[in-house]
C-alpha cells in the first residue's frame, strides 16, 4: 500500500493539486464549499457519461459489425473511415447520426407517456451502475460499503423499463416479448444473486474495493489469488453461474427469447424507432460492460496485475469477459422457453445453493 | 452532499441526457405521419383486437417463486458479510433483547438450517409440478 500511494499517477497528482488550489480560492472568495462539491460531482458524472458513450460505440462496433462479420467469414464495414478503407472504424458514428435523424414513429394505439418514459428508465439504471465500478484503487466514483448490493438492486430496474416498453407499445409482439423478458430476468436473478453471495462470503465485505483487496497475493507461489481459482472447483462454479445468468439478464443469445427475431419481430422494442430505440440499445451495451466489470471485480482480481497500470488491467480483463459474451452470441443457437426455465430453475439454482454450502463448509473446516 | 446524493445527481444527469437527445432528434428529424404508418405493427396485416389480453398463467407461478427466493437472498446477505469475520473471531450479536456471541461453526449451521427449510419448499414445488412448462 505504501508503495502504491508513493507512485500515484501523474493524473492523480495534478487533480489533487488542482483540488487544493480551488478549495483555497473558494475559501478566500467566501463561496460555500458545497457548490464546489456539486460542480465536481457534475464534472465526474459527465466524464463517466462520456466513457460510457465511447465504450458503447467501441463494443457495439466490434460486436455487431466486426467480430460478427469475422465469425461469418466476412469483412464487415470497410468504407466509412479515414484514411479511406481503414477497417470502417467510423461506422458506429454514422449509425448514431442516422438514428438521430430518423423519423420517430409513435403508434396511435400506444400509451404515450409510458412509451416515452421507458427509454429513460432503461438508460438511467445502466448509467447509475457505473458509480461503483472500481477502475483502479483511486478511480472509483464512490466506494459504497454496500457496493455490490447497490449494483444488484439498481440493475434490477431494467426489467421494469422493458415491461413498460412492451406494455406501452400496445402491440402483441411487444407485450409477449416483455412478459417473456420479465419471466426470464426474474428467474435468472436468483442464481445470479446466490453466486454473488458465495463471493461475498469469501471476501467478507460488500464494498467493491474490499472485494478486490481480498484477492491479493498468490496461491502455491504462482496462481493469482483470484476468486475464480480459490476453493477449486467451487470458485469456478460461481463464476460459471454468474456468467451464464448475467448473459440471461442481458437478453443476449442463447437467452434472447425476449427479442427472438424469428418469432416476435424484435420483442419489446418492436414499435420503437429513431432515438428512443437507440437508448434501449445504449442501455443494453452499457449493461454489458457493467456486467463484465462486476465479473472482473468479483472473480478476476479486479484491477490487480503486474507491469501495466491498474486501469489498463481492469479494462483488459473486462474486455476478455465481453469477448466471451460476443463469442457465445455468434456461436450458439437460441434456447426454447421451456428449456430456458428448466435450465435456470432445475440446474443453476440447485447448483448455486450447493455452491454456497460447499464454500461455507470449506471455510469452516479450514479455520 | 450526503453519501447517496451523488446517485441523485447521476440520475438527474442521465435522465437529462436522454431528454435532451430526444429533443435534439425531434428538432432535426423529419415528421410525416400517415394513418398507415401510425397503425400498430403486425407484419403487414391489418391489426385486430387489443394487444393486452390474457397470457399463460405459468408466468404467475414463476413470479411467486421468485418473490420467495428474492426475500431469502435479502436475508442471506448480512450473514454472508459477517461469515468470514465470525470464523476469524466470534462476533457479538445484539438484537431482540438478546446479547451474546456467535462463532463461525454455529453461524454456518444456522444458515444451513434456514437454507434447508427453503430447499424443502423448493423440492415440494418441483414435485407438485410448479416448475413444469407446457
Amino acid at each position: 500500500m505504501e508503495k502504491r500511494s508513493a507512485s500515484l499517477g501523474m493524473m492523480e497528482q495534478i487533480i489533487s493539486g488542482l483540488n487544493q488550489n480551488i478549495i483555497t480560492f473558494l475559501q478566500n472568495a467566501g463561496i460555500p464549499l458545497w457548490t464546489y462539491d456539486f460542480l465536481k460531482t457534475i464534472v465526474i458524472a459527465v466524464v463517466v457519461l462520456l466513457f460510457l458513450a465511447l465504450q458503447v460505440l467501441v463494443v457495439f462496433f466490434l460486436d455487431l459489425r466486426k467480430i460478427h462479420a469475422r465469425f461469418q467469414c466476412r469483412l464487415g464495414p470497410m468504407r466509412v473511415a479515414w484514411p479511406a478503407n481503414f477497417h470502417g472504424w467510423a461506422q458506429p458514428i454514422a449509425d448514431g447520426i442516422k438514428l438521430l435523424l430518423k423519423e420517430d414513429v409513435v403508434p396511435a394505439a400506444a400509451d404515450l407517456w409510458v412509451f416515452r418514459a421507458a427509454p429513460v428508465l432503461a438508460f438511467v439504471p445502466a448509467y447509475l451502475i457505473y458509480i461503483t465500478i472500481p477502475f483502479s484503487e483511486n478511480w472509483i466514483v464512490r466506494d459504497y460499503s454496500i457496493g455490490i448490493l447497490y449494483m444488484i438492486s439498481i440493475s434490477s430496474f431494467g426489467v421494469i423499463a422493458i415491461f413498460l416498453a412492451g406494455f406501452g407499445s400496445n402491440n402483441k409482439y411487444s407485450l409477449y416479448g416483455a412478459v417473456r423478458t420479465a419471466a426470464q430476468m426474474i428467474s435468472y436473478e436468483i442464481p445470479l444473486v446466490l453466486s454473488i453471495v458465495a463471493m461475498v462470503m469469501v471476501s467478507g465485505s460488500l464494498s467493491m474495493q474490499d472485494i478486490v483487496i481480498a484477492q491479493e497475493g498468490t496461491m502455491l507461489g504462482f496462481i493469482p489469488n483470484w476468486n475464480i481459482f480459490r476453493f477449486f472447483p467451487f470458485g469456478f462454479f460461481a463464476f460459471f453461474i454468474y456468467i451464464v445468468t448475467a448473459l440471461a439478464e442481458l437478453n443476449r443469445t442463447p437467452f434472447d427469447i425476449p427479442e427472438a427475431e424469428s418469432e416476435l419481430v424484435a420483442g419489446y422494442n418492436t414499435e420503437y424507432s429513431g432515438m428512443k430505440f437507440a437508448f434501449f440499445f445504449l442501455a443494453e451495451y452499457a449493461n454489458m460492460f457493467a456486467v463484465a466489470a462486476i465479473a472482473t471485480t468479483l472473480f478476476l482480481g479486479g484491477w490487480r496485475g503486474p507491469f501495466l497500470p491498474d486501469v489498463v488491467w481492469f479494462i483488459l480483463k473486462a474486455s476478455v469477459v465481453i469477448f466471451l459474451y460476443i463469442w457465445v452470441r455468434w456461436s450458439l443457437p437460441r434456447f426454447r422457453v421451456d428449456q430456458l426455465m428448466d435450465f435456470g430453475w432445475k440446474f443453476l439454482l440447485p447448483l448455486s445453493l450447493v455452491n454456497i454450502f460447499a464454500i461455507g463448509l470449506w471455510m469452516v473446516l479450514k479455520s | 452532499m450526503g453519501e447517496y446524493g451523488i446517485v441523485l445527481v447521476f440520475a438527474a444527469l442521465g435522465a437529462g441526457f436522454v431528454i435532451v437527445s430526444l429533443w435534439m432528434s425531434w428538432a432535426l428529424r423529419p415528421n410525416k405521419p400517415t394513418p398507415e404508418k401510425l397503425s400498430t405493427y403486425e407484419c403487414g396485416e391489418v391489426p385486430f383486437s387489443e394487444a393486452r389480453h390474457q397470457f399463460n398463467f405459468r408466468y404467475y407461478l414463476f413470479a411467486l417463486l421468485f418473490v420467495i427466493f428474492d426475500i431469502e437472498s435479502v436475508f442471506i446477505f448480512p450473514w454472508a458479510v459477517q461469515f468470514k469475520h465470525s470464523l476469524e473471531n466470534s462476533i457479538s450479536v445484539i438484537g431482540n433483547g438478546i446479547q451474546g456471541t456467535l462463532n463461525g461453526g454455529a453461524a454456518f449451521i444456522e444458515m444451513m438450517i434456514f437454507l434447508f427449510v427453503l430447499v424443502l419448499g423448493f423440492v415440494y414445488a418441483w414435485k407438485k409440478g410448479a416448475l413444469r412448462w407446457e
